[in-house]
């Protein structure tokens, strides 16, 4: 059952076959059992019995709300709940409990989705590994799944692993652990520059990204208040369509979400890609691409061209741009983001008092990281009277450029391009933290952090293994709301692709041997 | 002492003199008693320096909640009771720009005669101040929502103040933006106590350029604006409560000269205040200027206790407000009749034609009505402006209350000519005096006239009269 899509599921629940408190109860051993990926920032064990016995009365009157009546969900750690502790990963709101939830929580919890958790994070959203948050890092299971371990000889105890166990990705790499480990049939992420395709990919599972505008980031606690959605992440494309409906439209507190009404879809179950034209862009061919994942990429192409699609090179002459333009917009917001936190109002407050300046200068030095300070200098530097014209109005124009670069592929007969989401599989967390966060970032965002930029929705789904027996993902990337365009040739894939179900049994066998509980995935 | 010359027009050739004796706490400005047709003085040696005076005023918009979130806006109210989750900067909030306040600025825009952009942009102006939880201000610094207007105001000049002459400043820009929390200190503590309730009040900056050149014009100016903004009920300015405040920018130069470097007088809350700290400003910067001093570019709060204007201490140095665009605000775009499209909810738009034919009646109108129709002196059509919204309660007309209290003019050639004669008739010696060259007491005479008459002749007419009488 925990495997299932969330079509399966409901219909499970409507004949009773499985009931809301049953499911929910299994989801939370679960999650114990996987304690060790570090997955969640907080578990809500008793909200979410409270709403699965909820769900459960509306299920034995006839009156489900719909699709998600009843389904665990999970939410990054950086969407504000009512009376839930969001901390973003950081010391600066840890304790910090809002008094409001944001509109895209409120929309789960209307039809009656059962939150079970917030997911760790990097620290206010920043970085690609989910390493650098203040409750450590975030494990990727496939770390423990039988594919990857097989591959690599590893025999051994799991507590032998501890060393190299690998990253999800980030900075959503709760989210995508909490959904590929199958303790949750949904999760929220965010996206600014790839934040939810990166794990995504890493961890074997479906990572949506809307077009901005499209879903309200009211309540979504900022980054880059320009290139920020909230990201869908589930373990099929059909699943990510059904949330997609439930979430997306105008939201009156939003002012940058757009007025159309939008009409959820659901997808054709028989797909026909013949009429469609394949985008491959040239500038995507790079050195540091792994050869395998070149070669999945390949592979793809030849998938769609041997349905009969028109598969193309296309060029989006700008790329080589994107990652200085991207950093500088992103530090520039970043400082204007990060300002309110000065410990008066909310979150953590220094004990120095001897002045209001050295109490913010105090709270502020001891409430964020390396990373997040550091990008507020950068950013305050670019925003510098003398600075602004040569720095961030440049990378404005520049920014116009790449979103263009788009604007033409697409008019020129492309319906969707096909892309790498990472360089390479999931890297072992040890050598990941050999370079620094904005090194990583700088190489990780490469292939996703373009359509932040121009704002156009794109999806990351599971292709393949790589030779280590790790997940390897491809991202399509659509017209500005055309998501069911962009939805319906994924899912095509999908099929085609016939990406392997985790493996995890072996683990929980072990936590079983631990807790004495007998844990299984099958139904 | 000050000698005065002025006149008419935009430019003011009011030329400054230091003032005899050192500048002492408690010294008032000395009135300006200014004579038309006198000109200034030259003392030996010392060039006369003239003031220029601009203004930022910031009036509170007269809305039921905030300029981007739904709290209530209330002048009294417990501290920290009417804060949204966006007023106190809570992470992951948005702002949402309320339509009223759109519509304030219109109205006063239109009302200054500025032309209106159909597309504004909001920025954000970062600093970080204990009143400012978000630690930047949502403001518009790039595109601001009007532009290119003026102002006339009125003074009374001449001996008596009873000659009225018109100015013009010129508006540059209104500007739609936040306000500020308040906070309140203190020292003995070290406490500083924050109240959010204003916080995000809307605000509309009107920025008059430097075309005034003393208090008493600054005073009349910010008088005037009032009193539109009343009359549209955009604000009710009311200063003593805060929902008007202005910000004095003042320097002085030699005639012929470039303009010197200003000083920035923040945070003034009367328009009594006003006038002093302009003039005292204007005097303090002269006196230094001739004791081979410098004007720092600083910025500087009047203490009306002690009548003079203080530095600053926490605004040294030239702050760089890192201004970016706010990212969570699409372009502010108004429609007039042409352009509206077809189809729209008009509770979406802004219509710019549709505000303008529902302007009241401005102040400046009211009263060239009042003089014409009903004949009364124009400096009582200020008074009656005024009262009339104290009267309007009790139900009587302008025309009754002209009635009432005698204002109109006496218009009978005759009978003004008889009372004349009277006046000369009881007052030889003075009439000696005249004939013998002292013109001077000529006023006297004019005086004498208009008491007999109870200030309802005209001053110009009497003299007329008079000097035709003298002269026979």
């Amino acid at each position: 059952m925990l495997r299932a899509a969330l079509r399966e599921v409901s219909t499970a629940l409507k004949e009773g076959q499985v009931s809301p408190t049953e499911l929910c109860q299994r989801c939370l051993s679960l999650i114990k059992a996987t304690k060790c990926l570090n997955a969640y920032i907080t578990v809500t064990e008793d909200t979410a019995l409270r709403q699965a016995e909820e769900s459960e009365k509306r299920y034995r009157r006839g009156q489900s709300l719909g699709d998600l009546d009843g389904i665990p969900v999970a939410v990054k750690d950086n969407f504000s709940t009512t009376g839930i502790e969001t901390t973003c990963a950081s010391n600066m709101l840890k304790g910090y409990i809002p008094p409001y939830n944001a509109t895209v929580v409120q929309k789960l919890l209307d039809q009656g989705a059962v939150l079970i958790g917030k997911t760790n994070l990097d620290e206010f959203a920043m970085g690609s590994g989910s390493t650098d948050g203040i409750f450590g890092p975030v494990r990727n299971p496939w770390s423990y799944s039988k594919q990857y371990r097989e591959k690599c000889g590893q025999n051994s105890h799991l507590e032998n692993e501890d060393s190299s166990w690998l990253i999800t990705g980030g900075s959503s790499g709760g989210s995508a652990a909490a959904v590929s480990s199958f303790t949750c049939f949904a999760a929220l992420g965010s996206d600014t520059g790839g934040s939810t395709r990166n794990p995504a990919a890493h961890c074997g599972v479906v990572g949506l990204k809307p077009t901005y505008g499209l879903v309200s980031r009211h309540g979504l606690i900022p980054l880059v208040n320009s290139m920020d959605v909230p990201g869908i992440l589930t373990r099929c494309v059909d699943d990510a369509a059904t949330v997609l409906g439930v979430l997306a439209g105008h939201d009156p507190k939003d002012s940058t979400t757009v007025q159309d009404p939008f009409n959820p879809f659901k997808l054709p179950s028989v797909i026909d890609v013949g009429k469609l034209c394949i985008g491959i862009p040239k500038e995507y061919h790079i050195p540091g691409l792994s050869s395998e994942t070149l070669k999945v990429w390949s592979k793809a192409a030849d998938l769609f061209e041997n349905a009969g699609a028109r598969v193309i090179e296309v060029s989006l002459p700008h790329t080589c741009y994107s990652i200085v333009c991207y950093h500088v917009l992103c530090a520039a917001e970043v400082a204007s983001n990060m300002a309110r936190f000065d410990g008066l109002e909310y979150g953590h407050r220094s004990n120095m008092d001897k002045s209001t300046e050295s109490m913010y200068a105090a709270t502020r030095r001891e409430g964020f990281n390396d990373v997040v300070r550091g990008r507020i200098l950068s950013g305050n530097y670019f925003l510098l009277k003398q600075n602004y014209e040569k720095y961030f109005i440049k990378a404005q124009k520049v920014r116009r450029l790449i979103a263009n670069d788009f604007v033409n592929v697409f008019s020129s007969g492309v319906d969707v391009l096909l892309t790498p989401t990472t360089l390479r599989d999931a890297v072992p967390y040890v050598e990941f933290i050999k370079e620094d966060n904005r090194t990583r970032s700088a190489q990780d965002d490469i292939f996703t952090q373009a359509a932040n930029m121009s704002g156009l929705p794109a999806a990351s789904i599971p292709t393949a293994l790589s030779e280590k027996g790790l997940p390897i993902g491809l991202q399509f990337v659509g017209r500005a709301f055309q998501e069911l365009q962009l939805l319906t040739v994924a899912k095509w894939f999908e099929k085609q692709a016939k990406f392997p179900i985790l493996q995890l049994q072996e683990m929980l066998d072990h936590a079983d041997a631990l807790s004495h509980q007998k844990i299984s995935l099958s139904s | 002492m000050a000698a005065p010359v002025s006149g008419g027009g935009r430019l003011c050739r009011l030329a400054w003199r230091r003032r005899a004796g050192a500048l002492h706490s408690g010294a008032q400005p000395a009135a300006l008693g200014r004579e038309p047709g006198k000109v200034a003085a030259a003392q030996s040696g010392v060039a006369p320096w003239r003031a220029v005076v601009g203004l930022e005023v910031h009036a509170q918009i007269s809305s039921n909640s905030k300029i981007f979130s739904g709290s209530q806006v209330q002048f009294t109210a417990p501290p920290n009771s009417l804060v949204s989750f966006f007023d106190a900067s809570l992470p992951g909030t948005l702002p949402v720009l309320n339509r009223r306040c759109v519509e304030a600025a219109v109205m006063t825009g239109l009302a200054l005669s500025c032309s209106i952009n159909k597309k504004s942009l909001f920025d954000r102006k970062h600093y970080f101040y204990a009143d400012l939880p978000a630690g930047y201000q949502i403001t518009q610094q790039r595109l601001p929502i009007a532009v290119n207007g003026n102002l006339s105001y009125t003074l009374c000049v001449g001996a008596k103040q009873s000659q009225m002459v018109t100015k013009n400043v010129r508006i540059k820009q209104i500007q739609l933006e936040q306000d500020s929390g308040k906070s309140l200190h203190n020292d003995a503590r070290s406490q500083t106590f924050i109240d959010l309730n204003r916080a995000g009040v809307g605000l509309m900056e009107v920025v008059m350029e430097p075309d005034m050149c003393c208090g008493e014009e600054a005073a009349a100016a910010v008088r005037e604006l009032q009193l539109i903004l009343q009359t549209l009920g955009s604000s009710q300015a009311i200063m003593a409560e805060g929902q008007l405040r202005v910000d004095a920018n003042v320097s002085v130069h030699h005639p012929g000269e470039s303009y010197g470097v200003r000083t920035e007088v923040k945070n003034i809350n009367s328009l009594r205040f006003l006038a002093r700290a302009v003039d005292y400003e204007i005097q303090r910067q002269i006196e230094e200027l001739e004791n081979g001093g410098t004007i720092l570019n600083e910025t500087r709060a009047f203490d009306y206790k002690l009548g003079c204007t203080i530095p600053m201490r926490d605004k040294e140095g030239k702050q760089d407000y890192r201004f970016m665009p706010e990212p969570n605000l699409p372009p502010l775009i108004l429609y007039d009749a042409k352009s509206l499209p077809a189809n729209i909810d008009d509770q979406q738009v802004v219509n710019i034609d549709w505000i303008q034919e529902r302007l009241p009646d401005l102040p400046s109108v009211k009263r060239v009505r009042l003089v014409e129709q009903y004949g009364i002196l124009p400096e009582h059509s200020f008074t009656l402006l005024v009262l009339e919204e104290l009267w309007k309660g009790e139900g009587k007309t302008p025309l009754q209350i002209v009635k009432e209290k005698r204002l109109e003019l006496i218009q009978n050639q005759r009978e003004l000519d008889q009372i004349c004669q009277a006046v000369m008739e009881g007052h030889q010696e003075e009439v000696m005096e005249i004939k013998a060259g002292n013109k001077k007491v000529l006023n006297k005479l004019i005086g004498l006239v208009q008491r007999a008459t109870q200030r309802r002749a005209d001053p110009i007419l009497v003299k007329q009269i008079l000097e035709k009488k003298l002269s026979q």
